[in-house]
């Protein structure tokens, strides 16, 4: 009774939601908040966060996850004299909804039977994302508009062009894995991944097929999460915080939390399109290995890769340097645009000529 | 006249412009610092402040102290000089008479406003007795009212046991505090025992 209530499609779906959201995406997003601060301070010859405590146990600086909870909930929340209240008040949650519905479409691991490891595996795929991504710039657009604050505003108009002109070409970038694997659907992207070249050699990952687009859309990915060297829109050395300068509370945590769901989000979606996805390369030379072992293991790799590149996310942080506003859209349309048109077209002529 | 302009030579050339090879160089910095810090925080410079203390110099003027004589009373004689030299006008001392009559005087009353002082050093320079110094090592005095900073003359008294301290000025932790002023009034070592 209960699996057949499980098994209907709608409910499945809300569970797959509920699953992907709250025990991967969102705890990932949590525990990268404190991450961040502590890997930035391994990285300058820091201690990082390490004070909060209950009765002496600091737990290496655990706690203070609870503890910015805490604060962010019993903070007041101010809304500046003079800014459009309901935009103000709903604008942190767009960011917040677009980075969460990125996890829809991505496959944390194999299917088993009918089952399928993903929310929904729908035809556009990639589509969504570009749909997705462009509705993220709402949040910061919303937010800067509404505050009735000229940094604010600053760092709003900066966050839209900047998203804009990235969008323009991170869908161009991909258009080079659309045609080797000839497919949007993620499901067939990922399972063309697990093909080989010279006998059993080297697995056909994006990365492989796209190195140049595996670096343009990465790059435009990481322009489109706002965080450095793409920075600008918050850009604290001059406007402050940018968009969200004005928020406190709860919605700044909104901000602060989409910053890094969006984070996971990139690190997903580049290891299902460039690294394999889920597929643990030369497994198949196991045969009739148990299926759940293959299970555990794909979501074992999938969850391991995606870690890796939030880490190189924030590694990447803490090594370069802001690009200067001008800087970002000259690197844009200047150079990355271009080149994924180049990437894009010789692609095409290689598949035309090999493939 | 020409204005001069200095021209900056910037980087630039295929290499700057294809970014990665100033990235490599970034990322080896910073992850080999991540790793080493990963793994037992190697290279980690930070004081855990209040847990952790820094290496005072014997010569940092810090809090003041009255130092004693052998037989454990004040080494002052109430002769003035401090509050005189003292450009910021924060000591402040009544003199009484002391009952050895080679020692002629004593101070009843001998208040340092420490949130007045500017920590010259100029009283202890200036202190013809070495009654006045300023190496206990005390960098920081914090306390939630300015009347606690106003210490006394039994606060300021030089207080710790030296047998008990192979270095006093570093490890003075029971110098009284003026939480505990209270109790440190009674116990005066100012005046002789009768
Ligand atoms: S250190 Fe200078 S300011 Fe402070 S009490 Fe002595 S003379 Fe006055
Ligand atoms: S501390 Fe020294 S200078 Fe000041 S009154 Fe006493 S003896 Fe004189």
């Amino acid at each position: 009774m209960l699996l057949e209530i499980i098994m209907i499609p709608a409910v499945l779906a809300i569970i797959k939601i509920m699953v992907i959201i709250l025990l991967f995406a969102m705890p990932l997003g949590t525990v990268l908040t404190l991450m961040e601060r502590k890997w930035s301070a391994m990285i300058q010859d820091r201690v990082g966060p390490n004070r909060a405590n209950i009765g002496g146990f600091t737990g290496h600086g655990v706690l203070h996850l609870a503890a910015d909870g805490l604060k962010s909930m019993f903070k007041e929340d101010t809304m500046p004299k003079g800014a459009d209240g309901f935009l103000y008040l709903i604008a942190p949650f767009f960011g917040l909804i677009a980075g969460v519905a990125t996890f829809a479409i991505i496959p944390l691991a194999g299917p088993i039977g009918n089952f399928t490891f993903q929310v929904t595996d729908i035809e556009p795929g990639l589509l969504f994302i570009f749909a997705i991504t462009s509705l993220s710039v709402y949040g910061a657009v919303l937010a800067g508009t509404s505050s009735n604050s000229k940094f604010a505003l600053l760092g709003g108009t900066r966050a839209s062009a900047q998203m804009i002109s990235y969008e323009v070409f991170m869908g161009l970038a991909l258009m080079g894995v659309f045609m080797v694997y000839g497919t949007t659907r993620v499901s067939g992207i990922v399972d063309g991944q697990n093909e080989y070249w010279f006998g059993n050699l080297i697995p056909m990952w994006g990365v492989f097929t796209q190195p140049l687009g595996f670096v343009l859309f990465f790059t435009a990915l990481i322009a489109e999460t706002k965080r450095a060297p793409f920075d600008a829109p918050e850009g604290e050395s001059e406007i402050v915080a940018g968009y969200f300068l004005e928020y406190s509370g709860m919605r700044w945590s909104a901000f602060m939390l989409a910053e890094y769901v969006a984070l996971v989000g990139v690190a997903s979606l580049i290891t299902t399109l460039f690294f394999g996805g889920y597929h643990v390369p030369w497994l198949h030379l196991w045969e009739n290995a148990p299926q759940w072992i293959v299970t555990i293991l794909q979501l074992l790799k999938f969850s391991i890769f995606t870690v890796f590149f939030c880490w190189f996310q924030i590694q990447l942080r803490w090594t370069v340097p802001k690009f200067r506003f001008d800087q970002t859209m000259a690197l844009g349309w200047k150079k990355l645009l271009p080149l994924s048109l180049a990437n894009m077209i010789v692609t095409a002529f290689v598949i035309l000529a090999f493939g | 006249m020409e204005l001069k302009v200095k021209q900056v030579n910037r980087l630039d050339g295929v290499r700057e412009a294809l970014y990665f090879p100033a990235l490599y160089v970034g990322f080896r910095l910073t992850v080999k610092h991540f790793w080493r810090n990963l793994f037992g925080s190697r290279d980690v410079v930070t004081i855990n402040y209040p847990e952790e203390k820094r290496h005072v110099s014997a010569r940092w003027r810090g809090r003041h102290r009255l130092t004693r004589r052998e037989n454990g009373f004040l080494s002052c004689v109430a002769c003035y000089m401090c509050e005189t030299v003292c450009p910021s006008k924060c000591i402040h001392i009544e003199a009484g008479e002391h009952p050895d009559l080679s020692v002629e005087k004593y101070p009843v009353v001998f208040n340092i406003d420490e949130l007045r002082c500017v920590f010259c050093g100029l009283c202890v320079e200036a202190c013809p007795k070495d009654a006045i110094r300023m190496d206990t090592g005390v960098i920081s005095m914090a306390y939630t009212s300015r009347q606690t900073f106003d210490f006394t003359r039994d606060l300021l008294r030089d207080n710790y046991d030296p047998k008990a301290h192979s270095n006093p000025k570093y490890e003075d932790y029971d110098l009284p505090s003026p939480s505990n002023q209270q109790e440190a009034l009674p116990n005066s070592q100012g005046v002789p025992a009768s």
